[in-house]
């Protein structure tokens, strides 16, 4: 907590202020000690508990002990609410004073204001009887909600006082995953009414058995992350082991997962969707394992027969990992990442629209990589070369919304361009007729982009891909 | 773990009990029920479908208590065995469905008006409400399995049988800490029934050693079971005081622990399905021969099983058997065959290195790594380092079994391989794991 910005330091210090005083000046009347005391022990528990269990989960948003804080609402009401949540800071866990200060003060500020919601609209202090439900539940409701957005707005301003959570700039605002974030602490926090309904007749047993549960989830999203990071790891070590045949394209798959990723985002899909199109575009050529190596690093023209086994590839990928359920629409980005828009492509020639969209992205960004990086027939293009070249075949090969989409990502968030300058043994453009192409397209051999845009008409791209990324 | 199996029972060959996460062919059988290689399931289903019965038939005769309570917890089991989930290892678990049957089990009073459900009501409502539940799941061709549903209403019925007549001799109405805390020894005890049950279930459908069974499924019982078993009891409690609102309100948290628990199962599957299809670049690449990855992990899971491997050890062993032939890819051209048997020792130490470098790179599955990097080390070791581990030595054997057998060797085939493995057992195989071959063969 070193040199705080001074804005920051008089926010904290009002927060801070304001909850110590709440705090101080009461009322306590009918606020039971006893029920009081082992209320706030049981959170400052729960607290540092959860910092325990949970390392690193992205979820941050639930927290377990938010529950016991909502039940001191209806026990002890706002100002009980507020001691309570501002023992949060006594929680065993390493933090700075500061940082300790402000989450107590934020927490007691939270719940005292939900505490006075609660009042509001007609509940009542003190344990629930049979009498009270269930018309307690729509001022509970309205108690949770207001103690979760009162967090986040404080905890919010905060950061935005830091400077953490620059402006995300122009990226479309992902609202699903925060909703169903909310609505999972929303029913967490349900459990504060569990605890306050049965505290009167079981005591401490009570919040022992909402939290249980509560603890057990967050272990398992915890595991669950774990996971899937893992699986992330593997699935992009074994791709790049499959890469390892030919030097030029070494992380072209991780690159295609990125470029596909960021198209997707970028037209607005779901999250899960666009981790889907990334773990396609990671994968779209892993059936170039079945093609024979020596076809892939030929340097001279290709025959018929070797061209007819490049065009499998795209199949055979798709054969691969169809059975890798998760992946389900993605799959047929797999299989159709070659085919063109005017019906040229391969392996089925899909005319326009009838290409699946992931198909459509994932070629996209396919052969952007490609134009970036270095081939040992040319050079690797400049990022606005590419994008010219991308523009100018978009309607024909491309669908122009995809082009546009990575575009607008790339002049964002920035492209990283493959740093293979030179590879072992220095080959690169040595050969005089470096490219071979498919049967028909004659091939520009462009370090320098200027000379191949007016060379072939509606072939150039063709080239470029048929070529490059055969 | 897999894609959805109508029936994961019976184990149809040699070489068939399958991985566990597997996705491999488990296939109905024709015979009947009578005749069928798991008694112990067909005697827990079949006991526990006729006291269903008897107990529903009993019910309509002498009319239902509270029938409007009774609906209710019958609607919320059948919801949430409608929203049933598979956990790692082919559990099926509908959490609401058994954490709603606990309460209404447990439940002594309601909104503080006494209820008078006998045992049998309970095991009706609970067996009904599974069946509404299982119905959707029946007609679009997702049979439960049935074992699992059975160990659902066994545990209602249970603790129904130990507690329902508590309630009327020591006249338990409202929340006490006494009757929390004899709820919560009950459930415990429960637990550690079910537990048992689906051990020895476990054991019969892998043929693994009883013990293992049990410690598996107690580790992977322990997270649902606790979220069950509490949240059962906190609704049995929270409704004498809230009434039927709060049979609503308080699954809601329940709902929010099922989906972290589907979304961890989902995603050890999906590990799973990744790993499984991409060990099959070898086979497109021509490196080995068609199923030759997949055959070996089947022959090695049958083995482990047989051998009494833990379930975590189960499933390292599956990745690495799945991948043992990885490594080929960095070699330029295919291995004529791509039988590593045949290749000279130094290729073959080579290409295991090599697999297991690629392997370690993820970072994350060392100990499979390991494995794949001394799969075809001699009984001794190599150099120093002692005896190669027991996953190691399984993938060799099943390995070297699968390259001289082939994809479809007859019976006279593969026993002339096993003795031509075991001639070797002094000095290059386990004869351990020889043995435990020849077993999962003769079935």
């Amino acid at each position: 907590m070193r040199a705080l910005p001074w804005g920051a330091r008089v926010y904290v210090g009002i927060i801070v202020v304001s909850a110590v005083a709440i705090v101080l000046i009461g009322p306590y009347t009918g606020i039971d000690l006893g029920t009081l005391v082992l209320i706030a022990v049981l959170f400052v528990v729960a607290e540092s508990i959860s910092t325990h269990v949970v390392v690193d989960v992205k979820e941050a948003g639930i927290s377990p002990s938010s529950a016991v804080a909502l039940a001191a609402v209806v026990l002890v009401g706002p100002v009980g609410a507020a001691v309570v949540g501002f023992s949060s800071c006594l929680a065993v866990r390493r933090q700075g004073p500061v940082k300790r200060a402000f989450n107590g003060a934020q927490f007691a500020l939270a719940a005292y204001t939900a505490g006075h919601v609660y009042l509001l609209l007609g509940g009542t202090v003190g344990v629930p009887g049979q009498s009270d439900f269930p018309g307690i539940v729509l001022p509970y409701v309205a108690a949770v909600l207001t103690h979760t957005l009162l967090n986040s707005v404080l905890i919010g301003v905060l950061m935005w006082c830091l400077d953490v959570t620059r402006p995300t700039g122009p990226g479309p605002v992902r609202w699903r995953p925060l909703i169903v974030l909310e609505v999972a602490s929303v029913g967490y926090q349900m459990l504060g009414l569990a605890i306050a309904a049965i505290w009167g007749a079981v005591g401490i047993i009570a919040p022992l058995l909402v939290l249980i549960p509560l603890f057990i989830a967050r272990w398992v999203f915890g595991q669950q992350t774990a996971e899937a990071r893992a699986h992330e790891a593997t699935l992009a070590t074994l791709c790049q082991a499959v890469e390892t045949k030919d030097y030029y394209t070494r992380g072209h798959c991780m690159r295609v997962a990125e470029g596909s990723a960021m198209i997707a985002a970028e037209l607005g899909m779901p999250a899960e969707r666009v981790q889907k199109i990334r773990y396609a575009g990671m994968l779209h050529d892993i059936g170039k394992l079945g093609v024979p190596t020596k076809v892939l690093q030929k340097n001279g023209k290709l025959t018929d027969d070797e061209y007819a086994a490049i065009k499998l590839h795209p199949t055979r990928g798709y054969e691969i990992v169809r059975e890798i359920s998760f992946l389900d629409e993605a799959l047929a980005g797999i299989r159709h990442h070659h085919e063109r828009l005017d019906g040229r492509g391969y392996p089925m020639g899909l005319l326009g629209m009838e290409i699946p969209e992931s198909a459509r992205i994932i070629s996209v960004a396919d052969v952007f990589d490609c134009l970036t990086s270095t081939r040992s027939y040319r050079r690797a293009w400049s990022v606005e070369a590419a994008i010219a070249e991308l523009r100018r075949c978009a309607g024909s090969q491309f669908d122009p919304r995809m082009v546009e989409a990575l575009v607008r990502a790339v002049s964002r968030e920035g492209w990283q361009t493959p740093d293979i300058a030179e590879p072992p043994g220095g080959r690169y453009c040595a050969t005089e007729d470096p490219e071979p192409d498919g049967p028909s397209a004659p091939v520009p051999a462009p370090s320098d982009p200027e000379r191949t845009v007016p060379v072939a008409e509606s072939t150039s791209a063709g080239a470029v891909t048929g070529g490059q990324d055969r | 773990m897999t894609q959805k199996q109508p029936d994961s029972s019976v184990p149809a060959g040699p070489g068939s009990g399958g991985p566990e996460g597997g996705a491999l062919s488990h296939q109905r059988s024709g015979e009947p029920l009578w005749r069928t290689p798991r008694p112990l399931r067909a005697l827990l289903v079949g006991g526990v479908g006729a006291a269903a019965l008897a107990a529903l038939v009993f019910t309509a005769a002498t009319g239902f208590a509270d029938p409007f309570v009774a609906l209710a917890f019958c609607l919320v089991i059948a919801g949430g065995e409608l929203a049933r989930i598979t956990l790692p290892g082919h559990r099926e678990s509908a959490p609401i469905a058994l954490a709603g049957a606990i309460a209404y089990a447990f439940l002594p009073s309601l909104g503080g008006e006494p209820v008078q459900h006998t045992v049998w009501q309970v095991t009706a409502v609970v067996a009904l409400g599974v069946a509404l539940g299982e119905l959707p799941h029946v007609a679009v061709g997702r049979s439960p399995r049935l074992e699992d549903v059975a160990r659902r209403v066994l545990t209602a019925l249970l603790l129904a049988a130990a507690f329902r007549p508590l309630v009327e001799s020591l006249s338990l109405t409202g929340p006490s800490v006494v009757v929390a805390l004899l709820m919560t020894a009950l459930v415990a005890v429960a637990w550690v029934l079910d537990v048992a049950v689906s051990a020895v279930l476990r054991a019969e459908r892998l043929r693994t050693r009883l013990r293992v069974a049990m410690r598996d499924e107690t580790l992977a019982q322990v997270a649902t079971g606790g979220a069950i078993a509490s949240s059962g009891v906190l609704i049995a409690l929270a409704c004498t005081v809230t009434g039927l609102v709060g049979l609503l309100v308080f699954t809601a948290p329940l709902l929010v622990s099922q989906v972290a628990f589907r979304r961890h199962s989902e995603v050890r599957r999906t590990y799973l399905e990744t790993v499984r299809a991409l060990s099959r670049v070898t086979e497109v690449g021509g490196y080995v021969e068609n199923g030759h990855s997949r055959r070996v992990s089947q022959l090695s899971h049958g083995i482990a099983c047989e051998l009494g491997l833990a379930e975590a050890e189960l499933l390292e062993l599956e990745y690495a058997a799945l991948m043992h032939d990885i490594g080929q890819l960095s070699l330029r051209e295919p291995i004529a065959g791509g039988a590593t048997v045949l290749a000279s020792p130094r290729e073959q130490r080579r290409i295991a290195e090599l697999g297991s470098a690629i392997i370690r790179e993820t970072g994350v599955l060392d100990n499979v790594a390991e494995m794949v990097r001394r799969q075809c080390e001699p009984l001794a070791g190599d150099g120093d380092e002692g005896v190669p581990p027991l996953g190691s030595r399984i993938i060799k054997v099943a390995n070297a079994f699968d390259d001289l057998v082939g994809e479809n060797g007859d019976a006279e085939r593969r026993a002339a391989v096993v003795e031509r493995l075991r001639m070797d057992t002094a000095s290059e195989y386990d004869p351990r794991v020889v043995d435990a071959l020849a077993s999962v063969l003769a079935r």
